[in-house]
């Protein structure tokens, strides 16, 4: 799975606004040691709910609750400016106007100079313009079994599409995260197949 | 303030004047009598008796727990209030206040006009107060406590004693009591000594068990005591009993300065302007010029800001403020000038600013540290500074930190603090950070076994292994009903439509029950039977029913959806 050589934007799509999926995609590819900045806009915590210390590997976290996209951009480059943390999250609803090519050229920039790498997640939102250097679509994918329990929910799984990447062919991948590096998992229905193939983060 | 205590109880409670009532401290044995009221002291009741003693005098007594902490703080902002009428106030024991009154009393007419306006203010405050002035902190202590009638006196320096007792009418002449006394007393006080010499020896300000020493050898004033011998007096009184050392105090044989209560101010930087500046960019112009000022006070006391307020003092006499706060204390300019340049820019001239002041208002103590040679602030100042400039844009509300908080509701766990007000910033718990509870296996285990319902199911051990629970990555800040569709009302459910959408639960763990906080909630608040579902798309969610069939506190259980999983 192709990642970026040097911290940058990375746009995210969450395939529907309630499927929670990507979140533990993203986790996987930050540093969770580090202190993280989450903004989140206000409509994102109501449609889906607002992040949840306990449930997050993270270590430090700061939470930002944006009134509208306009806040969120600001603090959300305004944490790119602050070489400490290890990642900054932008939620963002819907296509908000001021989401236009300019903004997310001006976070790829910022990003790319404090060497931060920052994650524009996008909910509900139509995947126009942007200058994020590498774009996902994340559906989540049934779980893996669990070892212990058939009838239990098991580690997640996604389906992954790069659709534009600069630097690397679009593709599209079925994962599963474990161990500090990403699977490649069968389709639903046959987990026998690609159950040895390792491909690092 | 010899009524302090029970005139504050009473200014608190509004009790009816008359009423028999005494305050009471923890004595040795039992209670003792702290204060009185009026009615209780006609009733027999005296401070410092017993309160059985005094119950058996009177049965009607009605007793109150005394309050000395509380009067100790009274006293203390009396004391700040009392510099009113000097610089130099010192509190004296739990009721009484120390002016050094040299030099101020001409401002107030004279001894007898400073005299009358502290009793006038002390009454306006509803507080019984006895005033003296003598030129020696002692001899002012001596005649506001122990003379039957108070005195303005004479003398040039003067120091005055804010303290207990003063009748109501006016200090008459002394009897002239013997004055041929073996000690040279210092010349000009002649007057001071006709005042003092009937006191008791109480007056000294003597231990107990002196004043009963004194007593039983027929020495009952100061002036019988003056007349003895002093090198006598030496003999037998040694040590801490040291009479001749009182004696020299009153008589300002010794000296006995006041120490006041030393006054900090807070770092403040001042600009004041020929014009009145009306121009919208004056206070980010004053800012500029302040805040070197102001960082250079800071660094002389070795402090850092953690709350900054600029003041504009507008020529109508209305004050505008702007102030921000800080996480860590700062004592950077570019830092500080960057978090109240826009708030300052947002100040409204009016009719014009003439004077700016930017205070410090909160400093933290903070070590002439070197920043590194090369322009790179620390990680965590610079973590700190992140969270200042969201904080001063967006509203300390709307960036926060995580603080680890034991409980086991889940919406209660995630423990929301203002980023800003979060001490320190670095994470108590290592790896992690968020501790999983142990007690949670030990929770489930004992809710197994003594389950109160015998129709519970079966729990499962968690797949992780003891002590792990699985949370989900996001949660909903209040549940949201859900329609579910169950096998059995308390098995699995199967099926449940949330915001109309239908998803059919294809894999489902749990229950993983947790009950209410019995110890803050109400008592119809139902357990929750958590269960972590997917969807047949794969989407996991975190979903609970709430209470049980036949728990006796509501109808059927209802389900909601709490969070959602990565």
């Amino acid at each position: 799975m192709p990642a970026p050589s040097r911290p940058t934007l990375s746009e995210l799509f969450a395939a529907h606004p309630r499927d929670g999926g990507w979140t533990a995609f993203l986790l996987a590819q930050i540093d969770t040691a580090g202190p993280v900045l989450w903004v989140q806009q206000r409509m994102a915590i109501l449609e889906s709910g607002r992040v949840y210390p306990p449930g997050l590997p993270v270590a430090d976290l700061i939470h930002v609750e944006a009134r509208d996209a306009r806040e969120a951009l600001w603090a959300m480059e305004e944490g790119l400016k602050c070489r400490t943390l290890s990642a900054v999250i932008g939620e963002l609803w819907g296509d908000p106007a001021v989401l236009d090519f300019t903004a997310t050229r001006r976070l790829a920039v910022a990003a790319e100079r404090s060497h931060v790498p920052c994650w524009l997640v996008r909910l509900g939102g139509a995947a126009n313009l942007s200058g994020a250097r590498m774009r996902w679509r994340i559906t989540s994918a049934p779980s893996l079994a669990d070892p212990l329990d058939p009838r239990a929910p098991g580690a997640p799984a996604w389906d992954a599409e790069l659709f534009r990447a600069r630097g690397a062919p679009p593709g599209r991948w079925s994962l599963a995260h474990d161990a500090g590096a990403f699977h490649l998992v069968a389709r639903a229905g046959d987990r026998a197949v690609g159950q040895g193939q390792r491909l690092s983060a | 303030m010899p009524e302090l205590a029970i005139e504050r109880w009473g200014k608190d409670s509004g009790f009816p004047p008359d009423a028999p009532i005494v305050l009471t401290i923890e004595g040795t044995h039992g209670l003792l009598i702290h204060a009185v009221t009026q009615a209780a002291a006609e009733r027999g009741a005296a401070p410092g008796a017993r309160l059985t003693d005094a119950r058996a005098i009177d049965p009607a007594l009605v007793a109150v727990p005394a309050d000395p902490e509380g009067d100790a703080a009274l006293v203390q902002r009396l004391a700040r209030w009392a510099g009113r009428w000097s610089p130099l106030v010192e509190v004296d024991g739990p009721d009484g206040l120390r002016l050094d009154v040299s030099g101020v009393a001409h401002l107030f007419g004279g001894e007898a006009g400073l005299v009358r306006d502290i009793e006038r203010s002390f009454a306006r405050l509803g507080l019984t107060a006895r005033v003296a002035i003598a030129q020696t902190a002692a001899a002012a202590w001596a005649l506001a406590r122990c003379s039957p009638s108070p005195l303005a006196g004479e003398g040039d320096s003067a120091k005055a004693s804010g303290a207990r007792g003063r009748g109501r009418n006016r200090p008459p002449p002394h009897p002239s009591a013997a004055c041929g006394c073996s000690l040279p007393l210092p010349r000009g006080e002649r007057g001071l000594f006709h005042e003092l010499t009937p006191l008791p020896v109480a007056a000294l300000r003597l231990d107990a068990d002196t004043v009963r020493t004194l007593d039983r050898l027929g020495l009952k004033t100061v002036g019988a005591l003056l007349e003895v011998p002093r090198l006598a007096l030496a003999r037998r009184f040694r040590g801490a009993e040291d009479v001749v050392d009182a004696l020299d105090r009153l008589t300002g044989r010794k000296p006995e300065p006041l120490t006041a209560a030393p006054t900090v101010s807070p770092p403040r930087a001042l600009l004041r302007l020929e014009e009145p500046a009306t121009h919208p960019e004056a206070p980010g112009q004053a800012l500029e010029r302040l805040i070197p000022e102001l960082v250079r006070q800071l660094e002389e006391r070795r402090l850092g800001a953690r709350a900054l307020s600029l003041a504009g003092y507008r020529v109508d006499g209305s004050v505008a403020l702007a102030s921000v706060a800080t996480a860590i204390p700062s004592r950077e300019p570019a830092h500080l000038e960057r978090l109240l340049a826009d708030k300052a820019a947002a100040l409204n001239p009016e009719f014009g600013f003439d004077a700016f002041a930017l205070t410090a208002e909160w400093t933290e103590e903070l070590g002439a540290a070197q920043e590194s040679l090369v322009e790179e602030p620390s990680g965590e100042r610079d973590l700190a500074r992140l969270v200042d400039r969201l904080t001063v844009k967006l509203g300390p509300r709307a960036v926060r930190r995580p603080r680890p908080h034991e409980s086991h509701l889940p919406e209660r766990a995630s423990g929301w603090v203002g980023a800003i007000s979060l001490p320190s910033l670095s994470r108590e718990g290592e790896g992690g950070g968020w501790r999983v509870k142990r007690l949670d296996a030990a929770e489930r285990a004992s809710s197994r076994a003594s389950s109160p319902l015998g129709s519970t199911p079966p729990l499962r051990p968690s797949p992780e292994g003891e002590g792990k629970v699985k949370r989900p990555h996001r949660l909903l800040d209040r549940p949201e009903a859900i329609d579910v569709i169950y096998a059995t009302p308390e098995g699995m459910p199967r099926r449940f439509v949330w915001r109309r959408a239908v998803h059919d639960i294809a894999r489902a763990e749990g229950p993983e029950r947790i009950a209410p906080e019995w110890w803050r909630s109400a008592s119809s608040a139902r357990l929750r039977d958590y269960y972590r579902v997917e969807d047949a798309d794969g989407r996991r969610y975190w979903i609970y029913r709430e209470g049980l069939t036949g728990d006796g506190r509501g109808g059927a259980p209802g389900w909601f959806i709490h969070g959602l999983f990565g």
